[in-house]
């Protein structure tokens, strides 16, 4: 029916933009000229989103070492030199490929996990318990929610700065800031929280847990209560709720929190940046930055491009393979305030 | 019998005062590490916004003689450019991280949308391929996403030189095109922002930020758009309406309740883009496309003024809550809208 309408005009111009674009009402068939053309906008846009990746791509299977001198979109070859590379000796620096894949890892998995744990209890209580202070206790999680990451970093460094492990010589351990050597004698620094990625993924929590306790809740404030109040006359009490109703059903938004922050952190650049200093305890991340940018002058770009698709992909297969899932479990917070 | 009773109301009250606690029980975890993490620092960082802390006190902190109470010295220098920093002006970063995220979700939003629709034309070919074509962006980390894009403007071997360099072929030029994309200090059009240049590298990550940015939206508009009840159309259609009025008075009214948000998600992302502007620029050339939370790292990481960047994280802060309070504002406004 409503091509009908649009049909009415005679400019071809005037009919394309008036087309339907309802959804499934009427017009089932497109004229093949209007299907034509709206390919034709369709594969441009496919081209637009195609051509950085199949840029990169393309580069990555190059073996050629030297910067690229014209613009190619397509493989010609397919060397595996270039990854082999990365993977045999990304840097400079003296840290294999293996370490900075474990220390990412650790970061990622460890921070999304301890969020998780942690916040979950107190996703629950702001979702479903009534008690004094809620207001203000909410706000107070949710204040460092509005503070970007970077915004806590130069405290937390500054904090962890002081957690230290000396060795005072004479078999005598300083254990700073409770502890430390005889005055006079410096010791040598064996252990800096700050230079950890213990106090990275501390620091890095501390961004992660407030999302989390947003997240968790909204998805919980979805939940509904009909099934709690049936325990509860059955004779079960708010603990018992909580283990054996709630956790069970909350398991899929667990785990959609949890990949969100493993997403998130996989690529967290900033705070390792900040803090670490010693290369062993580099992230795939950082040395992506360094392979770019003023850095990039002696990294061939071949290389460079192999290590982009390898810290992308994990990121990738995670996304594409819970798609649905992310996107309904960002926006659950977002259903009640 | 008295001491059943006495005993009834012993566990009434009992139980009335674990219910009392058991909410706090299940919020200590969180509160006791966020108390240590996060309350703790953030009382710090006041504290020492007040200071001249710098290198000279880190390990001593602040038992370290040399450290200074400054009061709002550091707040002032950063209002009226006291700080050693070159290029460093706040009100000119704030203006641009402002257009920065506000230009970005213009552009991203109705583009997605319009994307969205042209997707859900019924009978169009390959709407599937092209739907999980459309969605890689999404998936690529920002980071890989803005070291890539850096390498495309490179103005000697990136790959958008050689693209208009092969463009230009076709229109008959000789020589290689040759645009100093993220270096040129100089302003294309320099009446957009008054107090700032917008060098070619604003319009270098415009179109970066762009691939990245309105997947993301067609995706959220799609959802959107498929939970529109066609019955809508229909009667539309019954009674006479254009499909240009049905989409400005069923699509858009419909799909605002879900953009919106989506708007304002975009918006602060944008605003707080660390990762993909310190990967592609780094806030140069001159601080040009620098916004507040690279500065903030500058500050912390290469200058290392800790009492300087205290107190501009307390700035940014403020910032950061008067956005919240005023996309707040406009998301009730919104919801308020649907339900009338």
């Amino acid at each position: 029916m409503a091509t009908i309408s649009s049909a009415k005009s005679k400019n071809p111009v005037v009919r394309f933009f008036n087309m339907n674009t309802s959804g499934e009402v009427g017009g089932r068939d497109l004229p093949l000229w209007r299907q034509l053309l709206l390919q034709l906008l369709t594969l441009f846009i496919a081209a637009e989103v195609m051509f950085p990746i199949m840029y990169i791509i393309t580069l990555s299977f190059s073996s050629k070492t030297t910067r690229p001198s014209a613009l190619e979109l397509f493989p010609k070859e397919i060397s595996l030199g270039a990854y082999a590379q990365v993977l045999d000796h990304p840097t400079a620096n003296p840290v294999s490929f293996l370490e900075l894949l474990r220390n990412s890892f650790l970061l990622s998995f460890g921070v999304g996990l301890a969020a998780v744990l942690i916040a979950v209890t107190a996703a629950y209580a702001f979702s479903r318990f009534k008690f004094k202070m809620r207001q203000v206790l909410m706000v107070l999680v949710f204040v460092p929610l509005l503070m970007p990451a970077i915004g806590l970093s130069a405290p937390l460094y500054l904090l962890m700065n002081n957690f230290r492990v000396a060795n005072c010589g004479k078999g005598v351990t300083a254990f700073y800031p409770f502890t430390s050597c005889t005055p006079g004698v410096t010791g040598k620094v064996t252990f800096n929280l700050r230079d950890s990625l213990l106090g990275v993924g501390v620091a890095m929590i501390a961004g992660a847990l407030p999302f989390a306790v947003w997240n968790l809740k909204g998805y919980l404030d979805t939940i509904p209560k009909e099934l709690e109040e049936a325990a509860m006359i059955d004779g079960a009490d708010a603990n018992q709720i909580f283990w054996k109703i709630v956790i069970p059903l909350a398991i899929p938004q667990l785990t959609v929190t949890f990949f969100l922050g493993f997403i998130g952190h996989w690529q967290e650049f900033a705070l390792p940046w900040l803090f670490l200093t010693k290369p062993g305890d580099y992230t795939l991340a950082m040395t992506l930055y360094n392979m770019t940018g003023q850095y990039a002058n002696s990294i061939p770009w071949n290389r460079f491009a192999a290590m982009a698709i390898i810290v992308a992909a994990p990121v990738a297969i995670i996304y594409i393979a819970l798609q649905k899932n992310i996107v309904s479990g960002l926006t659950a917070g977002g259903v009640k305030g | 019998m008295a001491t059943t009773t006495m005993d009834l109301a012993r566990t009434g009250k009992q139980a009335r005062l674990r219910r009392a606690v058991l909410p706090y029980m299940y919020l200590l975890p969180a509160f006791a590490v966020m108390a240590v993490i996060t309350f703790y620092p953030l009382i710090y960082q006041v504290i020492i916004s007040f200071t001249d802390f710098q290198t000279k006190d880190l390990l001593l902190q602040l038992r370290s003689p040399k450290l200074n109470a400054v009061g709002f010295q550091n707040y002032i220098d950063i209002f009226t450019a006291g700080l050693p920093v070159q290029n460093f002006e706040f009100f000119r970063i704030l203006t641009y991280n402002l257009w920065w995220a506000i230009t970005n979700v213009m552009v991203h939003v109705p583009a997605g949308v319009l994307i969205a629709v042209l997707l859900n034309i019924p009978g169009l070919w390959a709407k599937k391929i092209y739907r999980a074509l459309y969605v890689l962006p999404v998936v690529v980390p920002p980071i890989v996403v803005a070291t890539v894009w850096r390498n495309i403007f490179d103005e000697q071997y990136g790959a958008m030189n050689q693209f208009l360099t092969s463009v230009a072929h076709l229109l008959g030029q000789v020589g290689p095109v040759h645009i100093r994309w993220l270096t040129d200090y100089a302003a294309p059009i320099s009446w957009l922002l008054p107090n700032g240049p917008l060098t070619l590298a604003y319009y270098a990550m415009m179109i970066a930020n762009f691939w990245l940015g309105w997947p993301f939206m067609t995706l959220v508009a799609t959802g959107a758009l498929q939970s529109i009840p066609k019955d809508l159309y229909e009667a539309a259609s019954i009674d006479g309406a254009s499909p240009s009025q049905q989409f400005w008075n069923i699509t858009v009214p419909l799909l605002r309740p879900a953009m919106v948000p989506a708007a304002i998600y975009g918006f602060t992302l944008s605003f707080n883009l660390f990762n993909f502007v310190y990967f592609m620029t780094g806030g140069g050339p001159a601080r040009s496309t620098e916004i507040l939370v690279t500065f903030a790292f500058d500050l912390i990481r290469n200058l290392r003024l800790y009492g300087v960047a205290a107190a501009f994280a307390v700035i940014v802060f403020f910032v950061a809550l008067t956005l919240f309070l005023i996309t707040n504002r406009l998301t009730r406004a919104t919801e308020s809208y649907t339900e009338a």
